[in-house]
């Protein structure tokens, strides 16, 4: 197969994959390096940068991050367990698409508008991206094409992403337990050991402690946990 | 909507849904395609006399057939007002006209940047002095680098059938940027054509807010925080590089809209008689000239084949090329001074030394069929008397 997307840095100025007559595949199946191939391939090739390129990390973005509509939580579920059948798999979320001031950190969150500082301060090789909202993913993708050597996977709800090394769309929670099984396959494949663990704790997180919590603890985000409109809360733990 | 709807995709919409010809201006058509499209929001400051159309989308509006509709101050109120709905997650429209659209200019160029799914009507006038009302599309020019989709209708019946799929075409994931649909002002809006329509009960389904490739605002599912910030201001916080990708991302989805021009519209271009040696090559009120041209030549026995041209961005490079592979000689007729698409089309083929730059007219002067004729006879090499004003 000849590869219209690589694995970076491809320079300075990336020229975008659409341009370079990448098209998004067709529903049931997925891109590889910019070819329409079978999702199963694509996931089989993804496995195995996840399996053997060094720091592998998920990112999952604001639409798996919070439980907003019926079939997220179900999903989430599934991106933990794929996560603990990768060795040494880390979760870094881009929880939004802000700038962050004054400085990023990089080893909590990685953002759209500078995506190479989280990937290249923690050496990420291969990476996949979740729940990101398409434009932002793209902007991404394409940017840690530019200035990385990192493999990239897009696991889309949508129709996908032309600058991922590995595009699958339309996934849902099963397409998620789909690809953990392949990474379980793969990984025996390569003779690879591995005891299935939780990625670490994010290290930049405070530690909670719901007992003491009150709205005012939530700051700007704490319109959050309000009521929703013509819902009424009848009890209180 | 309140009114009993029967909510259709927009494949059903255009191809399935049984139509009854009526006789109506362009403009009642372009309004007649909004009161099927299920809009929620239409904005406007009516721009009288070009167009009637927000007018008429104002009585659509009283009539039930749109949830809110406001007359702004002026035209960048309007625009600008026009990308806050779209934050909202709203199915929108709004028209507008010459200098209008230049007053508008600063808003209606930031709504790709900003992933802002709606549909403009352009209904083209005269924007430079001396003031005229008469139609002119030379403000098409200036909308052509800013990164929407453009069709450009030839007739009613296009300007009926574009508007409606310009509202599929706008909110596809993968597209998610404006679409304009342009016609002549006057030779379009305020004549009447056949126009065959579905009935109103048919309507395309409503917008889902959430399928969309930015967040939509909405404070009571989280995230809300990603969409109160405003992404691209900061820019001291953000890397020059996102700003490079943003603008290809933008140029990348109207590349992506080609996809959904074939298939609602059955592709960008339309050709007649493929093989011959001198086309005529037109897009909107001049291809309607083009076509008489082309039946003119045929009755006389020449061989002229048409390339009328729906989509102006994307532009059908490609389609254009191919169709003019073996062509040794393309005449352009256009209804402005500068021939956009003349230079269009001359950037887009290998051998643009074939192109003939006009005939043109401009300053709301009507293109007579004659016009074209002189220039077919005069690549056939045959003789040719002028036409007097």
């Amino acid at each position: 197969m000849s590869k219209i997307i690589e694995v970076g840095p491809v320079g300075y100025m990336p020229q975008s994959a659409p341009s370079m007559g990448v098209e998004l595949s067709p529903e049931g199946q997925a891109l590889l390096y910019g070819n329409i191939v079978s999702e199963e391939e694509a996931m089989r090739d993804a496995a195995k940068a996840l399996l053997t390129m060094d720091n592998p990390t998920i990112f999952p973005g604001p639409q798996v991050l919070w439980d907003w509509k019926d079939d997220v939580a179900e999903k989430s579920a599934a991106i933990l367990e794929m996560a603990s059948e990768i060795p040494n798999c880390k979760i870094i979320p881009m929880p939004d698409y802000r700038p962050k001031y004054p400085k990023i950190d990089v080893k909590a969150e990685i953002n759209p508008n500078h995506p190479n500082l989280t990937i290249l301060d923690n050496r990420i090789k291969a990476c996949v991206f979740i729940g990101v909202h398409c434009h932002y993913a793209n902007l991404t993708l394409r940017m840690i094409r530019a200035g990385t050597d990192c493999y990239t996977v897009a696991m889309c709800a949508m129709m996908g992403h032309e600058e991922a090394m590995a595009s699958i769309r339309d996934v849902h929670a099963s397409d998620v337990l789909k690809f953990r099984d392949i990474i379980i396959e793969v990984r025996n494949e390569l003779g690879i050991e591995h005891t299935p663990t939780m990625p670490p704790e994010n290290p930049s997180l405070p530690e909670e402690d719901w007992g003491s919590l009150t709205p005012a603890d939530y700051g700007e985000y704490r319109s959050l946990i309000m009521s929703r409109k013509g819902e009424h809360v009848a009890d209180v733990e | 909507m309140s009114l009993n709807k029967t909510l259709v995709d927009m494949d059903y919409l255009l191809n399935e849904a049984p139509r009854e010809k009526h006789f109506i201006t362009g403009a009642q058509a372009m309004a007649e395609a909004v009161k099927r499209a299920s809009v929620d929001m239409a904005i406007a400051y009516p721009i009288t006399p070009q167009s009637e159309v927000m007018h008429l989308v104002g009585d659509i509006y009283a009539q039930g057939h749109i949830k809110e509709y406001y007359r702004a101050e002026e035209e960048l109120g309007t625009m600008s007002a026009i990308a806050g709905a779209a934050r909202a997650g709203v199915r929108l429209f709004t028209a507008t006209s010459g200098p209008g659209l230049l007053r508008g200019l600063e808003a209606i160029v930031s709504w790709p940047g900003h992933r802002v799914p709606c549909v403009l009507g352009i209904l083209t006038r005269v924007v430079n002095a001396p003031l005229s009302i008469q139609p002119d599309n030379i403000e098409m020019a200036y909308m052509l680098h800013c990164g929407a989709v453009m069709l450009h209708a030839e007739n009613q019946q296009d300007t009926f059938d574009y508007t409606l799929a310009a509202f599929a075409i706008t909110e596809k994931v993968d597209v998610y940027i404006p679409v304009a649909v342009a016609t002549e002002g006057f030779f379009v809006t305020h004549a009447k054509g056949y126009v065959n329509m579905m009935d109103e009960k048919y309507a395309y389904k409503e917008v889902d807010p959430y399928e969309a490739p930015v967040p939509a605002m909405d404070n009571e599912v989280p995230p809300a925080r990603i969409q109160r910030d405003a992404p691209v201001q900061k820019s001291n916080f953000m890397s020059y590089l996102i700003h490079s990708v943003w603008q290809q991302e933008i140029w990348d989805s109207n590349r992506r809209a080609m996809k959904y021009i074939y298939q609602y519209l059955g592709g960008p271009i339309e050709v007649i008689n493929p093989d011959a040696d001198v086309f005529i090559l037109a897009s909107g009120c001049a291809a309607a000239q083009a076509r008489e041209a082309n039946r003119y030549a045929e009755e006389e026995g020449l061989s002229v084949g048409l390339i009328k041209v729906k989509a102006i961005r994307p532009f059908p490079k490609q389609e254009i090329r191919d169709a003019l592979k073996n062509a040794k000689s393309v005449i352009i007729p256009e209804h402005n001074i500068i021939g956009w698409l003349a230079s269009e089309v001359k950037s887009s083929i290998d051998n643009s030394g074939i192109v003939v730059d006009g005939p043109r007219v401009y300053g709301g002067m009507t293109l007579p069929v004659e016009l074209i004729m002189t220039e077919i006879y005069t690549a056939l090499g045959m003789e040719t008397e002028t036409l007097q004003a």
